[in-house]
């Protein structure tokens, strides 16, 4: 049997193609990896290896007949807990969704089954995706792979830690102000936040609808191309989505606009150097400046009050049952079910939407974001991508961030890219020396632009070996 | 500076529907006040004329042909997450 550790997706399609290796045994090889590793990582939420060992039984068949396979066929992958897989639990890593098993998948994950990837396990995550460390998750922390007593980052950090710690080949993630690419840039991954509408939410636990997008969490560029091409475009069932960016031309004469975040920090000096070969730079303000994250905290908090009302103890979820009214079933199931954060993101929310503050804080956020966009739409007049680092730092350690604002403040240079519904992706582009962490390099393009920071990523990954560093941390 | 008093946080808990004990008023009260003043920053931006976003993607008016589909689903598998059922219904308390 060939060596299985960190294949890329073109990898793993040759060794299945050629039968250098068998399906079930590509599958059983993560299963196994998960089973031996997952104590310390704690990324699994729910394994699914019956039906995983089943689907690549089948791949089996079809190589053994001889016919000739799709790229993602027999491919095993991870997807976070917010993804609706019919017959399998999704919690959303809340209580309140502790039992339930969803009768239908989303969008994405049909996609994805009838392309023949292999969906492995579900992942860990902050509840109902608010939060950046997984520390909120209801079930377990999750540790990251490079150094066990930090974070993976979060809301996805069960996905990027499962990247890192070779548990399938991708995953699945959900970025609202950077849950992709913050956990990406904290686990040495490389996280996609595509084009607003990009990618159907249907069957998605929603958080902020006007800001939710779904994204592929791989281990290059490459990967997140082939990913990408399989989950994207219209869907009937949700109405906010756009036609395919697939046929975007990225520009032949690259202008990077870069932040000063990045050029003062020389962890990023290799990085930049890198970048000189690839277009000219210039100097941009990120937009938004220190005005996005209040922006995004109004907006999304708002949204998630109106989103999560859905959770009340009658249709579906865990039910208190001392209520003796129904008011009562709604109350005390919200109070004891939900955790912290989202009880409090709920409560802001209500606040800011609530008769007399609407105008001050609802609507002045949702003109701010007016100011916001305008901000980026100028800057891309003259450059073709926005450059900044994906955090200020490498990822904490668990346990060392108690305020919840100042755990909101590790989204500050992500979340503008939400407010603008514009793409973005986070790839490694360093190591911390002073914890050994990896650094994350976020590049920033117009709507409809994903294949334009696809290829600038792709380019520099062709030129540095900061995404292979992550094959070195577990053996 | 908004500050919420425990009162008012009750309030806000109620539209919410969401239980707080007497006990616990101070201390979510303190935290939803941080964050309040945290978002407070954006008083200070001018957006006078400025139109507000609610959505980003440019789209309107998104229509499909209303014709009527089979749902893939059984009533029971529907049914199979609820806390309660009885003779094919979700049962809830009382109203009143």
């Amino acid at each position: 049997m060939a060596d299985l550790a960190y294949l890329s997706i073109a990898q793993a399609h040759e060794a299945l193609q050629s039968g250098k290796v068998t399906c079930v045994e590509l599958t059983q090889y993560y299963l196994d990896r998960i089973k031996k590793h997952d104590e310390s990582i704690g990324a699994v939420l729910t394994l699914c290896s019956d039906t995983a060992l089943e689907a690549a039984q089948k791949v089996d068949e079809k190589i053994q007949a001889g016919k000739d396979m799709g790229l993602l066929e027999g491919i095993p992958y991870t997807a976070k807990d917010m993804f609706l897989t019919a017959g399998v639990r999704t919690t959303a890593a809340s209580k309140i969704l502790d039992a339930f098993i969803p009768p239908y998948s989303a969008t994405v994950i049909d996609k994805l089954n009838s392309a023949g990837a292999i969906l492995i396990a579900k992942v860990n995550q902050d509840e109902f995706a608010h939060g950046g460390s997984t520390e909120n998750s209801a079930y377990q922390i999750t540790h990251n792979p490079w150094n066990t007593e930090y974070v993976p980052g979060g809301s996805s950090g069960g996905s990027a830690a499962a990247v890192a710690a070779d548990f399938g080949i991708f995953s699945l993630g959900t970025d609202t102000g950077g849950s992709i690419r913050q956990p990406a840039a904290y686990c040495g991954v490389t996280g996609l936040k595509p084009t607003y509408g990009l990618i159907s939410r249907y069957g998605v636990v929603a958080m902020a609808s006007s800001f939710d997008c779904i994204g592929p969490i791989t281990r290059s560029a490459e990967d997140a191309i082939i990913v990408l091409n399989t989950i994207q475009g219209r869907d009937v069932m949700d109405s906010t989505t756009i036609e395919s960016t697939a046929n975007h031309q990225p520009s032949k004469d690259l202008k990077i606009g870069i932040v000063k975040e990045l050029t003062n920090d020389n962890r990023y000096s290799k990085a930049l150097q890198t970048l000189d070969g690839l277009g000219k730079k210039n100097d941009v303000v990120l937009p938004g400046g220190d005005m996005a994250l209040a922006t995004y905290y109004v907006l999304v908090s708002s949204e998630i009050s109106s989103n999560l009302e859905r959770y009340d103890g009658i249709r579906y979820g865990s039910r208190n049952d001392s209520a003796t009214n129904l008011e009562q079933t709604y109350s005390l199931t919200r109070a004891e079910f939900l955790g912290p954060e989202v009880q409090r993101r709920i409560l802001t929310g209500t606040y800011a939407l609530s008769s007399g503050y609407y105008d001050a804080y609802y609507k002045k956020a949702m003109q701010v974001r007016t100011l916001i966009t305008q901000e980026f739409a100028q800057i891309f007049a003259d450059c073709d991508v926005i450059v900044t680092p994906t955090t200020l730092e490498p990822a904490f350690k668990i346990g060392s961030k108690s305020d919840p604002v100042e755990m909101y403040k590790t989204d500050i240079l992500t979340v503008s890219a939400n407010l603008a519904g514009v793409p973005a992706i986070s790839i490694p582009a360093g190591i911390d020396e002073k914890t050994g962490l990896p650094l994350g390099l976020q590049i920033i393009a117009a709507q409809g632009n994903d294949a334009q920071v696809l290829a600038v990523a792709e380019a520099f990954q062709k030129t540095t070996e900061w995404h292979k560093k992550v094959e070195e941390i577990i053996q | 500076m908004a500050t919420l008093s425990p009162k008012q946080i009750e309030q806000v808990a109620r539209l919410a529907r969401i239980e707080v004990s007497p006990q616990k008023l101070p201390e979510v009260a303190n935290e939803v006040n941080s964050i309040v003043s945290f978002v407070d920053s954006l008083q200070a931006v001018d957006t006078t004329g400025i139109v507000v976003t609610s959505q980003v993607t440019g789209l309107q008016d998104v229509w499909r042909e209303d014709v009527v589909k089979d749902c893939q689903i059984s009533r029971d598998d529907l049914l199979a997450n609820a806390p309660e059922v009885q003779d094919g219904y979700i049962k809830v308390k009382k109203v009143l």
